[in-house]
């Protein structure tokens, strides 16, 4: 019996081996294999979040979402894509290019469903629907999609959301993010994506070993996606619509409106625009050649990006800084009247060649003296003057809350000339030209109505902000509040003895400086920065006009826009001039 | 109890019987629960009721067996041994793939009609053939000449099993013929010097191993003194084998070649027979103690499974049953086995001893493969499942095979040794 017994042995120990085996498998290692099963039938499918809804500041919409359709497709593998798409491409039109792209998402996201169209129009989504059976793997699911009322008005400002790209996923700000997710691309958008962002869900579907879909799964719950709570901005949409409507199609320039005391963006349009719905679910690449080719560069925005030579608006700086040193005060004459031009060198000509005569600081500024401020910037000095605007803000951003705001340029000391022109490439002239808003002085015009904010009110600029925080506020004017009333009545004077009363609006005192910008060899810019009610300033703005040749021109604009913000306030008359 | 004594007054050996049927019942509710899929087929959905009725034809054929004697057996060994041999000869030349694989011909057909694969009793025939020729020798076989008859018994059919290729029949045919030599009483140092060559060919891919084995086997040899022609045989068999090792690697189809790196790395072919490996694991572990219950089990339904109701159905017990389902289908295994090798010991004669440990042999080498190939502990043969997987010509074999049992049981109960065991 002993081959009995070795047979018995041989074969307890085979199925104790076995057995061991199972239970390794089916007891201990039995989690990690569910979960292996799990993803095997188990399909995410994303559920993409509406974004947060953005308001201006009377509860207007500015960005909304309306229903939408993606139809993307699940693969296990990218030939099974390709042959998928080919086979869709039987039924609807779908060129090589989102061919393309389908392939590019697959690559990035194999596990989730490659998106074939963003967003779908009602006939594609109804013609696959029909034909379903045909295409394992096909998904179709609402997906919101942004809308912006206004679109063409809110361009500069609110920015678009589209596709998250290859660059951005990559990005530590995008961290946790998808590929095939929306986020915002620029503006408002870009710089409040976090708080905007929809919180992803997910439906889980069960799926076949060749990827057809069986059934929703029931297994794990889905996750509703969610909604951020919606983002108040403070701007005014009526007044944003206005800027749009007046800046004629063929204009160029930019308009910033801030509430002086807060920082408030009240408007902030760029001009020529676009319409960012375009924008939406991926830009056509035809549309946005268009948009790169335009000579007039709508894609830039110019209220924040477009830095131009301030001009008149400029002198309001240099008042102040001598001010500041004690050099003059508002009643200061200087030792040469206004004959039309001021020899220093050379002749340094008077935007009037009558002159202006003997004038005080703030008669100069009233009539924008050119020869009165050359003298000015001469007591002053080219280190002080520099020093000057670097405290006054000109040589930095405005730290506004949205993305890609441009530095003004603004030499911060005299190392600039010679980094740009050589020890000897220049001279001290440039002070004269500096006083006056010219040579190397280029200010956006969000950094103007900055500057004027603190003009507006006691001395403190406010950083402009389009979404309501607190007010942070700078103390960059060190004047008296006798120095300060004073330039706040010579700028009202400028106003009531000017030139531009074809701008007046009846009831209403606006304190604002035209400028005229020298660009050559375009034609000169147009400029107005001001405030308004005079007495007791609700908006701050600034306006230019690119070859609106004369500062009375962006002054007949900015009064209107003004007025219509104001309306409410009517009472007293006003007067511009330059 | 009037069944139960009417089974002993025939003295059927109703444990025996019972577990088979139980075995068989069993098989039966996991094909049926194979064919229990989220996308229709047909073809599979009716693969239970096509076997419930090939076990009640097996049933009928088993009654007949039973009515027949030990001897009668004894004789037809070989006729039929010499039928299947044929038959096996004719499937070289008729053959089909049956959809398998198209360059392996393993099924008889007539006008389309599968009839079975001829492999399937060869294993029956050369059972009791072997059976019928070991018996014959008064002495244990005392060295390797000694084993011409009952090797060339096994040689023939298992060459043209191997010429198909059928490699998981052909290592059933090896299993039988070692357990059987071991039953006959050959000394396990003979059996080592007869395996020797195959292992060297296994161990030849790694030199260091293969040097091991073989100092062990040239001290076994100088240690057991066989003849000297044949220690010399031997070593040179296993020298050979040992060097030509890669090159009859070469000569494997790359199907095979595949099949037996993928045993090693399921990995390397996740597409294919790594996928069903890899998809096997996965139902079984997912399984868990309880399993996710039966026709529930989501890798069969999703078809993440492969051969569900044929080869892998194992892995569906593992699924649907768990760990539980998968210790009951063993248990009844494991008593069969103990229960045939009982019969074996018990046999009055030599004959019917030998024949029964091979029929155990058999069953065990296809369990062991098959179920060991589901958790990859085997490399994937497609060997199946004896009263589990689907395939008529199988199932009626194996109840063959227990009517061979229940006979010789019913002659040899309450005998002293037949064979000196």
């Amino acid at each position: 019996m002993r081959r009995a017994r070795v047979a018995r042995g041989l074969l307890f120990a085979s199925f104790l081996a076995l057995g061991a085996a199972f239970f390794r498998a089916q007891v201990l290692e039995s989690a990690a294999y569910a979960l292996q099963a799990e993803s095997n039938r188990l399909r995410e499918v994303p559920l993409p979040g509406a974004r947060g809804i953005i308001y201006d500041r009377k509860g207007e919409i500015i960005a909304e979402n309306l229903p939408g359709y993606s139809v993307s497709i699940l693969s296990p593998t990218e030939d099974s894509l390709r042959s998928a798409l080919r086979t869709l491409s039987q039924v609807v039109t779908i060129d090589s290019a989102q061919q393309a792209l389908a392939v590019r998402r697959y690559r990035r996201a194999p596990t989730r469903p490659a998106v074939i169209f963003n967003d779908a129009s009602f006939q594609v989504v109804s013609v696959l629907e029909e034909r379903r059976v045909e295409f394992p793997g096909l998904i179709i699911q609402s997906a919101p999609k942004r809308y912006y009322p206004d679109g063409e008005a809110m361009a500069a400002l609110v920015g678009y959301t589209g596709e998250i790209s290859e660059d951005e996923l990559a990005r530590d700000r995008f961290e946790g993010y998808k590929a095939g997710q929306q986020i915002g691309k620029a503006g408002v958008e870009l710089e409040y994506e976090e708080q905007l962002r929809g919180r992803e869900g997910s439906r889980f579907v069960e799926v076949d070993a060749r990827n057809r879909v069986v059934r929703d799964a029931g297994v794990r719950p889905d996750v509703q996606p969610e909604a951020p709570p919606p983002l108040r901005t403070n701007i005014d949409l009526d007044l944003q619509k206005y800027a749009h409507d007046y800046f004629a199609d063929s204009l160029r320039g930019a308009v910033v409106a801030l509430e002086p005391t807060t920082g408030g963006v009240l408007a902030l349009y760029s001009a020529p625009s676009y319409d960012i719905n375009r924008f939406v679910g991926g830009v056509s690449s035809a549309f946005f050649q268009t948009l790169l080719s335009d000579p007039h560069t709508p894609l830039v925005n110019r209220a924040i990006q477009g830095t131009y030579p301030p001009a008149s608006t400029w002198k309001l700086a240099t008042a102040v800084i001598g001010l500041q040193l004690g050099l003059v005060t508002m009643d200061t004459r200087m030792e040469q009247p206004c004959t039309g031009g001021y020899y220093y060198g050379r002749v340094f000509k008077c935007w009037d060649k009558r002159g202006h005569g003997d004038v005080t600081l703030a008669q100069a500024i009233a009539k924008s003296c050119d020869v009165y401020f050359y003298q000015l910037g001469l007591k002053i000095g080219l280190n002080r003057l520099l020093a000057g605007g670097v405290k006054l803000g000109f040589g930095e951003k405005t730290g506004i809350d949205i993305p890609n705001e441009r530095t003004p340029t603004w030499p911060e000391n005299t190392d600039y000339f010679d980094r740009k022109y050589g020890a000897r490439g220049w001279n001290k002239s440039v002070a004269l030209s500096l006083s006056i808003g010219q040579a190397n002085n280029a200010q956006t015009p969000l950094n103007m109505a900055r500057f004027y904010t603190a003009l507006a009110t006691d001395g403190r600029a406010a950083t402009p902000q389009v979404v309501a925080h607190e007010p942070e506020r700078k103390q960059i004017l060190d004047l008296t509040p006798e120095q300060l009333d004073g330039v706040k009545l010579a700028l009202a004077d400028v106003v009531s003895r000017g030139t531009a009363a074809g701008a007046r609006i009846q009831g209403l005192t606006i304190a604002g400086k035209t400028g005229t910008a020298q660009v050559p060899p375009l034609k000169d810019f147009a400029w107005f920065v001001g405030y308004a009610p005079a007495d007791e300033p609700k908006i701050v703005l600034a306006i230019v006009i690119e070859e609106g040749l004369h500062g009375s021109t962006a002054a007949r604009v900015a009064t209107k826009l003004m007025e219509r913000y104001l309306k409410a306030q009517l009472t007293m008359t006003s007067v511009i001039s330059d | 109890m009037p069944f139960t004594s009417v089974l002993r007054r025939q003295s059927i050996d109703f444990p025996l019987l019972l577990i088979a049927l139980l075995l068989t019942g069993f098989g039966i509710a996991m094909v049926f629960s194979a064919g229990q899929i989220d996308a229709p087929s047909t073809l599979i959905a009716g693969a239970w009721k096509r076997q419930s009725a090939w076990f009640a034809l097996s049933l009928v054929v088993t009654w007949v067996v039973t009515r027949g004697s030990v001897r009668l057996i004894e004789w037809s060994a070989w006729p039929l041994y010499a039928l299947s041999c044929a038959l096996l000869v004719l499937v070289l030349f008729v053959g089909t793939g049956a959809g398998t694989a198209a360059s392996v011909k393993g099924w008889l057909s007539i006008g389309g009609i599968r009839l079975g694969q001829p492999a399937e009793l060869a294993k029956l025939a050369t059972t009791l053939m072997l059976a019928r020729v070991l018996a014959a020798q008064r002495e244990p076989p005392r060295s390797l000449v000694d084993l011409w008859r009952p090797l060339l018994v096994v040689g023939i059919p298992w060459l043209l099993v191997m010429k198909q290729p059928d490699l998981g029949t052909g290592i059933v045919f090896i299993g039988i013929c070692f357990a059987m030599l071991f039953w006959a009483g050959v000394q396990w140092q003979l059996l080592v010097m007869l395996a020797s060559p195959g292992i060297s060919l296994v161990l030849a891919f790694s030199t260091g191993i293969w040097g091991a084995w073989f100092l062990m086997l040239v001290a076994l040899v100088l240690w057991y003194r066989p003849y000297l022609a044949e220690g010399v045989v031997v070593i040179v068999a296993n020298v050979v084998t040992g060097v030509v090792a890669p090159l009859l690697w070469d000569k494997l189809k790359p199907y095979q070649q595949k099949r037996l790196l993928v045993f090693l790395d399921p990995s390397i072919d996740m597409k294919g027979s790594g996928y069903h490996v890899t998809q096997s694991k996965v139902a079984i572990g997912s399984g868990g103690l309880f399993g996710q219950g039966f026709t529930q089990g989501s890798q069969k339904r999703l078809q993440f499974l492969p051969e569900r109701h044929t080869d892998f159905i194992f892995s569906v017990v593992g699924e649907e049953l768990g760990f539980l389902g998968v210790s009951l289908a063993l248990a009844l295994f494991l008593a069969l086995f103990l229960r045939s090798t009982r019969v074996a010991s018990r046999a009055n004669d030599a004959f019917p001893s030998l024949a029964a440990f091979g029929l155990v042999a058999a069953w065990f080498v296809h369990v062991m493969v098959n179920v060991g190939m589901t958790l990859n502990l085997m490399p994937v043969t497609g060997i199946p499942l004896p009263f589990f997987s689907y395939g008529p010509s199988f199932l009626l074999v194996s109840w063959i095979a227990v009517a061979v049992l229940l006979r010789i049981s019913a002659e040899g109960r309450g005998q002293p040794d037949a064979i000196g065991l």
